[in-house]
C-alpha cells in the first residue's frame, strides 16, 4: 500500500511522470483485475504538467482510481455492465470535478459488481477481482476494484461508493480504509444510480488520514443533487483529544470465531485507550437484511428502466417494435444478478404487493433509524465486525440468498443514513480483518478522530 | 408459491425477456427470497415510513437559463441516430 506521505517524499526526488509510469506498469502486469479501463494517456499528460510546476491544489499529483460507477467526461463508464461496455460520459460527476480542482491524477476506472449489486465483484462482466492478499479470494464488493487497487498499491487513493455496504466490505476484505459518508454529505451528481435513496460516494486509502483529506476534498455543496445537506467536512482530530468516549458495541452484530477473535483483541486496545465500553441491542436489525433488499431492488427497479437501448447503452442492430426491442435488449445486456434485482423489485412494488413488501420494508427503516439514535444518545460511537467472516473464496457464494446475508452487518447503516467506516484490526490466517465504527449524523469527525486513535495503537 | 407463471409475469412488469430454459432458475430463487422476506410479516409496531433520512422537503434552486449539452454530445452514445433526432422503435403496433 502508499500513502500519501510517502507518495509526496517520493516526489520531491522523482519525477511524478516516472512514480506514475511505475504505478502503470504494475497494473498492467497485475492480476487482481481491480481496473476496468485505464486513463493512462491523461493521466500522464498530467503528471507531467505537476513535474513542469504545476502544484496547486490538495491532491496535486496524487493518484486516485474510481470506481466504475461513477461519471467521468470522455472515459469509458462501464458500471461494470455489458449494458454500457461502451458508454462514454459527456460529463463529469461532481466527485470528479473536485478531483481535477484539487489537481488529482485520475488512473482509471475500477472493476465492480455490475450496477453495484453483490458483495463480491464477482458479478462484474469484467470478471472478477482478486485479493491483494489471496488471489484464490474476493476482493469483496461491490466496489472490489477500488479495494483491491489500493490493497495491492496499484494506486493512492480510491473512491467507492456504498449503497449496503459497497466500500466498507472490500475495504475489510482488502485491509484498507473505506467510509461511507453520512447521506447527503457527499453530491450523488453523476453517479450512476442503484438505490438513490441509502446510496453515497465515499473514501477508499490506505490509512485514516487519507482517507480523512479525501473527504475534505468530495464533501460539500452541491445543487445538483437536491438530497445534498449542504455541509463541507474539515479533519480536526483534536476534538476528542483526551476525551473519554463511550464506545457501544453492537450486540446484534456478530461473525465467526475467527473474526470476533480479532474483534476483542480491538476492543481491549480500546478499553487500554481510556475510553468506555458498553454493550447496546438493536432489536429492528433481525428485520434490516430484507427491508434493505426490498428497498434496493425497488429503487433499482425504477432506476434501471432507463436502459432502452435507445439513448445510450447497449442496442440492438434492428429496431422491432418497442415491447420486444426493451425487452431484448434488457436481457442481452443485464446479467442475472441485475435481472433478480429489477424482477424482484418490479414485484414489490406491483398492485397487491406495495403494502406488504415496500412499504413495510420503509416501516422497518424508521424502527431502524429509532434503533440508532437511542444508541447514539447512550454512546458516542458504536462499533461491530464489518463482514461476518474472512474473506470469501471465488465461487464459494453460490446462491444470492446466502450472498445477500453476508451484507447482515452493513445494511442497517444505509436504512438509517449515518455514517459509517471500516478499520483494518490486523489479519487472521493472513487474511485482514475489519471493524466498523459508526457515528451519528455528520459526526465524521468523531469517527476519522477515533479510528486514528485505534489505527495509531494498533502499529 | 411461485409459478413459472409468475415469473413470465414479472419479467413482462420489468420489460426483461427471459428464455424457457431460465424460467425455473429465476423461479426457485424468487420463492427462496421471497420467502425470507416474509420475516416482515412478524413486524406488528405501526410506524411513519422513511422515504429518505434528511430532514429536507421541497428544495428548489434560482429557475436561471444556461446552455445546454449541445446536440452532438446528446447523441454521441446512440447506436439508431436519424436527422439529429434519436430514433427508436416503433410505439404503435
Amino acid at each position: 500500500m502508499i500513502s500519501v506521505s510517502e507518495w509526496r517524499e517520493r516526489l520531491e526526488s522523482e519525477k511524478a511522470y516516472d512514480l506514475v509510469a511505475e504505478l502503470f506498469d504494475k497494473i498492467e502486469k497485475s492480476n487482481l483485475n481491480a481496473y476496468i479501463t485505464l486513463n493512462k494517456e491523461e493521466a500522464l499528460k498530467k503528471a507531467e504538467e505537476y513535474d513542469e510546476g504545476k502544484k496547486e491544489g490538495k491532491l496535486a499529483g496524487i493518484p486516485i482510481a474510481i470506481k466504475d460507477n461513477i461519471s467521468t467526461r470522455n472515459l469509458r463508464t462501464t458500471c461494470g455492465s455489458k449494458m454500457l461496455s461502451n458508454y462514454v460520459p459527456v460529463f463529469d460527476a461532481h466527485v470528479i470535478e473536485r478531483l481535477k480542482q484539487e489537481g488529482a491524477i485520475i488512473l482509471g476506472k475500477t472493476n465492480m459488481d455490475e450496477f453495484a449489486m453483490g458483495t463480491t465483484t464477482e458479478t462484474s462482466y469484467f470478471g472478477v477481482v482478486r485479493n491483494p492478499y489471496d488471489e484464490n479470494r474476493v476482493a469483496g464488493g461491490s466496489s472490489g476494484g477500488s479495494g483491491a487497487a489500493v490493497g495491492g498499491g496499484e494506486t493512492v487513493l480510491a473512491l467507492g461508493s456504498d449503497t449496503g455496504g459497497s466500500i466498507r466490505c472490500p475495504a475489510s476484505f482488502c485491509g484498507v480504509v473505506g467510509l461511507k459518508p453520512t447521506y447527503g454529505l457527499v453530491s450523488r451528481y453523476g453517479l450512476i444510480p442503484y438505490a438513490n435513496s441509502l446510496e453515497q460516494i465515499g473514501p477508499m486509502a490506505s490509512n485514516v488520514e487519507d482517507t480523512a483529506l479525501l473527504l475534505e476534498v468530495i464533501a460539500g455543496k452541491d445543487t445538483r443533487d437536491s438530497t445534498n445537506a449542504g455541509k463541507d467536512f474539515t479533519f480536526n482530530p483534536d476534538e476528542i483529544e483526551g476525551k473519554k468516549l463511550k464506545i457501544g458495541i453492537i450486540k446484534e452484530m456478530g461473525g465467526s470465531d475467527e473474526v470476533m477473535e480479532k474483534f476483542s483483541e480491538a476492543v481491549d486496545l480500546i478499553k487500554s485507550l481510556g475510553h468506555e465500553i458498553c454493550e447496546v441491542s438493536m432489536p429492528s436489525f433481525k428485520y434490516a437484511l430484507a427491508a434493505y433488499y426490498i428497498i434496493a431492488m425497488s429503487e433499482a427497479s425504477s432506476n434501471l428502466a432507463r436502459y432502452d437501448g435507445v439513448r445510450y447503452g447497449y442496442a440492438l442492430d434492428q429496431l422491432e417494435s418497442w415491447s420486444k426491442y426493451f425487452s431484448k435488449v434488457r436481457a442481452e445486456g443485464f446479467g442475472d444478478e441485475v435481472k433478480r434485482r429489477i424482477m424482484l423489485g418490479s414485484y414489490a412494488l406491483s398492485a397487491g404487493y406495495y403494502g406488504k413488501y415496500y412499504l413495510k420494508a420503509l416501516k422497518v427503516r424508521t424502527l431502524v433509524k429509532n434503533d440508532f439514535q437511542r444508541a447514539l444518545k447512550e454512546c458516542d460511537l458504536l462499533i461491530a465486525p464489518t463482514m461476518p467472516s474472512l474473506p470469501f473464496k471465488i465461487g464459494e457464494l453460490a446462491d444470492p440468498l446466502t450472498m445477500y446475508k453476508m451484507d447482515v452487518n452493513t445494511v442497517p447503516i444505509n436504512l438509517a443514513g449515518v455514517p459509517a467506516l471500516s478499520l483494518p484490526i490486523g489479519l487472521v490466517k493472513g487474511l485482514p480483518v475489519g471493524m466498523q465504527i459508526i457515528g451519528d449524523y455528520f459526526s465524521e469527525n468523531m469517527i476519522l478522530s477515533f479510528a486514528l486513535q485505534v489505527e495509531k495503537e494498533l502499529k | 408459491m411461485i409459478t413459472e407463471q409468475d415469473v413470465y409475469h414479472i419479467a413482462n412488469l420489468a420489460k426483461i425477456e427471459i428464455r424457457s430454459e431460465e424460467v425455473d432458475k429465476f423461479r426457485r430463487e424468487f420463492q427462496s427470497i421471497l420467502e425470507y422476506f416474509d420475516i416482515l410479516d412478524e413486524v406488528e409496531e405501526d410506524v411513519e415510513p422513511t422515504f429518505q433520512v434528511l430532514p429536507l422537503s421541497n428544495v428548489f434552486r434560482e429557475d436561471t437559463p444556461k446552455e445546454c449539452l449541445p446536440r452532438e454530445e446528446a447523441l454521441k452514445n446512440a447506436k439508431h441516430v436519424e436527422d439529429g433526432y434519436f430514433k427508436g422503435p416503433k410505439v404503435v403496433e
